[in-house]
């Protein structure tokens, strides 16, 4: 039962971290709410029209195009680390998929994928 | 972990696949290059592609006959008879949706080079689909043929129909393949290995996890039996058949269906032998009601596109009969050498249909009803006649290769039913099915010759070729069709 | 250790509230997050498969990083296809994308 008397500890530990500076903060500081204080947090400037507008379909394309660089990278990962014990063959595979990512950099760039308007 | 030494990665045995990957990579970039009016150029430097890849398959064909089978890739791949004719098969599926797109592209106004290089992807997938000897290189060559067909079923991007038959396939095919993935991670779970000739072993050891394996192999098939549309994962066929532009419907309706019954076979032969009397029955229950369902509503369909969705739904029933079949392993030669050889004769029969189709076809999009045909008898003979054979091919009429490979299936069937005497029901279910659907083919041939119409039908040069070259190859198969089943039963794995 | 069913319980809730996801909700970006969810609960089985089961071969562990690199894909395709409908219909509902129908 070892080990679940950690992942209880870890529980209990991990209640307690967020609620001491929640009660602390009630209980120990002053309390003088206007209208500035209670508005919406949004970088300390005022908030700007509404929140619920459209993005511009361009910063979906970004983020898809880093949704597939960003995975493919796991690939690098462990061929990275084995790299001292690789043979040749292991060598050049990892650069063809390499050279495959930069192929796609390539089409997304000419497609003008990558242009912020 | 030993790392693999290079003649374990045996690149020459996958040379073809290595051809159209790499010709598809290099296309992708030069296709930028080229400029808007002149995407036909990516067309035909796909086509030659493609042909590379056919030539290094025929030098193949000797090679392969010759020595059986041999793995790459340090055994996550095996090539043998099988693979390379359903490779031929795949990659002659392939020249024709080039073919067919050449004209209905830009016809329709979605000409973009992007395509042609989703084509040449999706049909490296299906290759690799049919040489897996792996549960891991299984699923990702389905992805690889599954991802780009989503895109091509909405390259008609403005047509609203494409595009929800694109979201349709989509969200139904990753729901499917979900459930693959899973059947395979308890199937690892049950035999502590993703090697199909390693699960092989396992199942019939004592270190087994029977349950765990078995519930694995059960949500394979529901992966893989969703790709070949059978009964009850079906219901995407005819939304995607219909919405999808008409030389993707083509081109899907037989590379993706051959492709999943190439991993069907793959996995269920060479990894469950064990325990095929169970898979058997229950491939023989979803091949009846694959045969009874897509038969039965296709009679009331009025779109061509729709009903040859239904048509190619009872197809892949008949197909899944002669996998049932393979069960018995002194039959599995003989139940494979069907599979294979009515794969053929469905591909070269309904590339026939659609191009008739794709001719029928209008601008916009409409003139997919089969009331569009009307007429066509007087106004394009030829082109008539040739529809008359596909039909009767589907049908299963004489001299034609569809006949001839319900024949083998039934055959192969009827061996198999001292093992599993349900099997004699399931025949008896296929040829009364097969009447019915005389029903609906023949009602095609009738509004052709029969009924008063405009008959209006575009053909260009493209479309001639493949016409002639698939009317060709149905008859071939029907008059003649020993060589090519010799040599499809001895495509038998091992 | 923790024993290898606690892990498989927790893959096979994950894999159901997947599927329940994906029959029950109705905006497509919503299927897809299901679907997702679906793919992480086999990699969670993969991945405690390959610990307890065989753990000198490296197979789950590749196919688990396969899965989520799959997955990572198909989430993109999705994406631009859910994007594109919603561009020209304003709407992601599953349902009322509903012009073919049998």
């Amino acid at each position: 039962m070892g080990e679940w008397t950690f992942i209880a500890l870890l529980f209990i530990i991990s209640l307690i971290l967020p609620a001491v500076p929640i009660i602390a903060g009630r209980l120990l500081g002053p309390r003088k709410p206007n209208p500035l204080k209670n508005s919406t947090y949004e970088c300390g400037v005022e908030t700007v029209g509404d929140t619920w507008v459209q993005f511009k379909v361009q910063y979906y394309i970004f983020a898809l195009v880093f949704l597939i660089f960003d995975i493919e990278v796991v690939f690098l990962y462990p061929w990275a680390v084995a790299y001292h014990q690789l043979p040749l063959f292991g060598v050049v595979a990892g650069i063809v998929f390499i050279v495959t990512l930069a192929e796609a950099l390539i089409y997304a760039w000419r497609k003008g994928a990558l242009e912020w308007v | 972990m030993q790392l693999p030494i290079l003649e374990s990665i045996n690149l020459m045995a996958v040379l073809p696949v290595l051809i159209i990957a790499g010709w598809a990579c290099v296309l992708l970039v030069f296709d930028l290059l080229i400029p808007r009016s002149r995407k036909h150029w990516t067309a035909w430097l796909a086509l030659v592609g493609l042909l590379g890849a056919a030539v290094a398959l025929f030098f193949q064909i000797g090679h392969f006959a010759r020595l059986g089978s041999e793995a790459a890739f340090d055994g996550m791949v095996t090539v043998d008879g099988f693979s390379i004719f359903l490779q031929v098969v795949f990659v002659l599926t392939a020249i024709v949706g080039v073919l067919l797109a050449l004209d209905y592209l830009p016809r329709h106004g979605i000409e973009r080079g992007e395509y042609y290089v989703l084509l040449l992807f999706t049909t490296i997938g299906m290759m690799i689909m049919s040489m897996a000897a792996d549960l891991i290189v299984v699923f990702v060559a389905l992805e690889l043929l599954s991802i780009p067909l989503y895109i091509l079923s909405g390259f008609a991007g403005m047509r609203e129909t494409s595009e929800e038959a694109a979201l349709k396939y989509f969200l139904l095919g990753a729901f499917a393949s979900s459930f693959l993935v899973y059947g395979i991670a308890l199937t690892y779970g049950g035999t502590g290995t993703t090697r199909l000739t390693g699960i092989a072993q396992a199942v019939t050891s004592d270190a087994l996890n029977l349950p765990l394996t078995t519930v694995g192999m059960g949500l394979l098939l529901v992966g893989l039996g969703f790709k070949v549309a059978a009964v009850p994962f079906h219901m995407w066929t005819p939304d995607v058949y219909q919405g999808a532009p008409t030389p993707v419907t083509a081109f899907m309706s037989v590379g993706a269906k051959a492709g999943g019954f190439a991993a069907l076979i793959r996995v269920l032969v060479t990894a469950f032998p064990a325990i095929a009397s169970e898979w058997g029955t229950l491939i023989a229950v979803i091949a009846g009601l694959t045969m009874l369902l897509g038969n039965i509503v296709a009679i009331s369909q009025s779109n061509i596109k729709r009903m040859l969705a239904y048509s190619s739904i009872a197809h892949a029933g008949y197909i899944l009969l002669a996998v049932a079949a393979a069960q018995r392993s002194e039959n599995a030669s003989f139940a494979i050498g069907a599979v294979v050889f009515y794969l053929l004769a469905y591909a070269l029969t309904n590339l026939g249909a659609f191009t008739v189709a794709i001719a029928v076809e209008r601008d916009d999009g409409t003139g997919t009803e089969i009331d569009d045909f009307a007429g066509l008898g007087k106004t394009r003979p030829w082109m008539a006649l040739a529809m008359a054979l596909f039909m009767l091919s589907l049908t299963g009429m004489p001299i034609s290769g569809g006949l001839v490979g319900k024949v083998f299936v039934f055959q192969a069937a009827l061996q198999a039913v001292p093992g599993d005497p349900l099997l004699l029901a399931v025949v008896i279910i296929g040829v009364l099915t097969s009447v019915v659907s005389a029903f609906y083919y023949l009602k095609v041939i009738m509004v052709m010759y029969m009924r008063e119409g405009e008959g209006k039908a575009v053909l260009p040069l493209a479309l001639k070729t493949v016409l002639a070259a698939t009317a060709f190859g149905t008859l071939v198969l029907g008059i003649i069709p020993g060589p090519v089943f010799q040599m499809a039963q001895r495509a038998m794995l091992k | 250790m923790i024993p290898l069913h606690w892990y498989l319980l927790v893959a096979a809730g994950m894999f159901a509230l997947g599927i329940y996801g994906v029959l029950a909700r109705r905006n497509a970006v919503a299927i897809l997050m299901s679907i997702e969810l679906m793919l992480n609960a086999v990699n969670i089985n993969l991945v405690a498969f390959w610990r307890y089961m065989a753990p000198e071969a490296l197979n789950g562990q590749m196919f688990a990083i396969l899965v989520f690199a799959v997955a990572a894909a198909e989430a993109a395709v999705g994406l631009a296809l859910i994007i594109s409908i919603y561009r020209n219909r304003e709407t992601v509902v599953a349902e009322d994308i509903n012009l073919l129908k049998w």
